[in-house]
């Protein structure tokens, strides 16, 4: 394969879509299918050459505003319409270039303007099992650009001067890792990408590998050739099971095509990517955990260093990056540097996808760049919280973040000021909660969370996780303590400080944040034993005979 | 000279041992195939039991502690067969938020077990999921694995009740 063939590839393919009048894109990701999205599609599909009208009907992966779905997108129109069933298939086909169908018109304008799409570029445009959709939207261009014009350094130094931090929550700069692994002695190293989206409410990851799957795929190898390495794994959860489906297929059509092998685009450079199966354990996100379990060992972490970009996967040099991480490579390379590191703010740079779920109008996946308000987020693009209620918190960073109050949402969203106010950016999950939300109850979620999923390998984590369920399961109850809340603030102090790994060091956040924005709620519940949420289910204090 | 491995002979002549079988040499016999090796197990019979965690163990040579250990270690991987129909309740932070605790206290309730068990009689299963992906449209469940979001009580009782009666 080489960049003329590709322009080949890309061009056939605008020209066959050209023989179209019309485009009706049916987002198919996991929310519509689920609503009858792929009833739609074959209805559509029927109407459309019934009609006589020259119509390409397409699957997409996932557009975004998942609380809209089943959404479908006409083009060239940009015309969304939101709630569509089979029956509606005629009436979408009938109004093609006539009158749009009244009922089904939807209005994402807020939704959509205050988003800026890299990551998810294509949601919504292609259809993620054919890759030569992808090669016509600039795919794997970056790939062979690399591979033919660039050396692995100035391939390093492009990513370190786009500023682009680790996707996966920690926010370590991409740059300076690659470089590590570069540097590391060893003819064998191992491109790893991290897909265990353990986080549970945040799914941005599953949808960039089944809406995009070649955007992961390229990002691997171009990090493969700026490192040395020759062999990379993709870590699914098996929970995934159509991310998985997507990804097998996107390896066999990158081989066909020549785009993973031996000697790619004729350079010494080889490459290919192995899926390997996770199977529900959230401490393997831990990257010493997911290697033992890529070596099909039990997920427990060790102890670093020697950390992974020396000795990772079987001893070798390891690069191990998240999925959005790698997602955002190919747009730098074509790009440059430059044109990432000036979105953003200015220690984090570039756009960050977010699962919004929880109390909120607009649930979905959305791509904001760095530094963007909270508010804006929650409002504008969320479109609000729902029924009247009162927005009290979000949560960012599943059980290892923390719950950000009403008066913090003119924060603007970033690695450094995320982790200031006591929370973290984490992989990307925001969850909305309103006045019906209690803010212990959520604490005590997550701990419980965090002590169901401690490997249990360190004592702090193991045996202080379940210390402070307990704790948090007296207060909830109603016959907690001044004391058992002394010891609780004491115990989450122990278990950050002292844990092996980053599940232990940050299971805490949730109760510590929690303590320090709704403290109130907490001393309701133990001196007024009162739920102000009534969510927790107190009893009645029950009178002792005498 | 080293003698070479020669794997065990099939436990039994079932078709679905040569599925687990191909996994295991699609890897070479290699020990970090396990993992791979026990979920297409799973897939194949439904759960896993001591014959299959045995047999995978001797033919991946790797000690029957360490393969019971890795069961036990992840969630995904089941000791028990699942029952006719299974019921999943997505336990995630935003499925939470909107109440799937009620759900599964419901469905419990209804089905007089707790989550992870599977009725007497082997018709259903209960089970919960720590997320789905599928967050967006909290709380959801999955019913014979087919997703199902804004899960309201009713119709999770309703969906029971038909499994119920089959």
């Amino acid at each position: 394969m080489t960049i003329e063939e590709l322009d080949q590839i890309a061009l056939s393919v605008r020209q066959e879509n050209a023989k179209y009048d019309y485009e009706v894109n049916v987002c198919m990701d996991l929310a519509c299918a689920s609503q009858g999205a792929g009833l739609l599609r074959d209805e559509l599909v029927k109407a459309a050459e019934a009609s006589g009208k020259k119509v390409l009907v397409r699957r997409t992966g996932c557009m975004g505003p998942c609380s809209s779905g089943p959404l479908v997108r006409v083009d060239p129109e940009e015309q969304h319409y939101h709630h569509v069933t089979a029956n509606y298939a005629e009436a979408i086909v009938a109004g093609l270039g006539g009158k749009p169908v009244p009922e089904l018109q939807c209005d994402l304008n807020d939704h959509f303007d205050g988003q800026v799409r890299v990551v998810l570029e294509n949601a919504g445009h292609i259809d993620p099992e054919k890759i030569d959709d992808y090669i016509s939207r600039d795919g794997y261009k970056a790939l062979l650009t690399v591979l033919t014009e660039m050396t692995p350094n100035g391939v390093i130094h492009r990513i370190t001067e786009s500023g682009l931090r680790g996707r996966g929550g920690g926010g370590y700069p991409t740059g300076l890792k690659w470089s590590t692994v570069a540097k590391a002695t060893g003819d064998v190293k191992y491109v790893v990408c991290n897909g265990d989206e353990g986080d549970p409410g945040a799914f941005m990851d599953r949808s960039v590998m089944e809406g995009d799957p070649h955007r992961v795929i390229e990002g691997m190898a171009i990090a493969a050739y700026a490192i040395g390495a020759s062999k990379g794994y993709i870590y699914v959860r098996a929970e995934y099971p159509v991310a998985v489906a997507r990804l097998t297929t996107a390896l066999r059509e990158a081989r066909r095509r020549g785009l993973l092998g031996s000697n790619l685009c004729g350079t010494p450079f080889s490459f290919d990517v192995e899926i390997r199966l996770g199977a529900g354990a959230f401490v393997c996100g831990e990257e010493t955990a997911l290697i033992a379990s890529i070596e099909g060992r039990r997920g427990t972490p060790k102890p670093r260093p020697p950390y992974p970009a020396v000795s990772g996967l079987w001893g070798k040099p390891t690069l191990l990056n998240n999925v959005e991480t790698y997602a955002n490579i190919a747009p730098i390379v074509r790009n440059g540097g430059k044109w990432f590191a000036n979105m953003g703010s200015e220690r984090s740079k570039g756009t960050k996808v977010f699962a919004l779920t929880g109390k909120i109008t607009n649930t979905g996946l959305v791509e904001v760049p760095m530094g963007i308000k909270l508010r804006e987020i929650i409002e504008t693009i969320g479109g609000g919280v729902p029924g009247g209620h009162k927005f009290k918190a979000v949560q960012t960073g599943g059980p290892s973040g923390g719950c950000i109050p009403a008066d913090m949402l003119d924060l603007g969203v970033s690695y450094d000021a995320l982790m200031k106010v006591g929370s973290i950016m984490g992989s990307g999950g925001m969850i909305v909660m309103d006045d019906t939300s209690c803010m212990v109850n959520v604490a005590r979620f997550f701990i419980e969370f965090c002590m169901t999923e401690s490997c249990g390998k360190c004592i702090p984590c193991r045996a202080g996780t379940a210390q402070m369920f307990t704790l948090l399961t007296r207060i909830c109850n109603g016959v907690g303590t001044m004391d058992d809340l002394a010891l609780l603030e004491d115990l989450c102090v122990t278990v950050k400080e002292t844990s092996l790994c980053g599940l232990g060091q940050t299971a805490p956040n949730p109760v510590l944040s929690t303590l320090k924005y709704f403290r109130d709620e907490y001393l309701e519940h133990i001196n007024h034993k009162r739920c102000p949420a009534g969510v927790c289910n107190i009893q009645a204090p029950v009178e002792v005979l005498a | 000279m080293p003698v070479p491995f020669t794997p065990p002979p099939l436990p039994s002549d079932d078709k679905r041992w040569k599925i687990v079988n191909g996994t295991m040499r699609k890897n070479g016999f290699a020990r970090y195939a396990l993992i791979e090796t026990l979920h297409t197990v799973q897939s194949s019979f439904g759960y896993l039991d001591d014959d299959s965690i045995r047999f995978v163990a001797n033919s991946l040579r790797v000690p029957l502690s360490q393969a019971y250990g890795v069961v036990t270690f992840y969630h995904y991987f089941s000791l028990k067969p699942p029952g006719k129909h299974t019921l999943t309740i997505c336990s995630g932070t935003a499925c939470y938020i909107k109440g799937s605790d009620k759900l599964v206290d419901a469905a419990a309730k209804r089905l007089g077990i707790v989550a992870g068990q599977t009725t007497g009689d082997g018709k259903i299963s209960l089970m919960t999921a720590r997320c789905v992906g599928a967050c967006s449209r909290a709380p959801v469940a999955l019913a014979d694995g087919e997703v199902a979001g804004e899960m309201s009580g009713e119709q999770m009782l309703e969906q029971l009740e038909r499994w119920a009666v089959e």
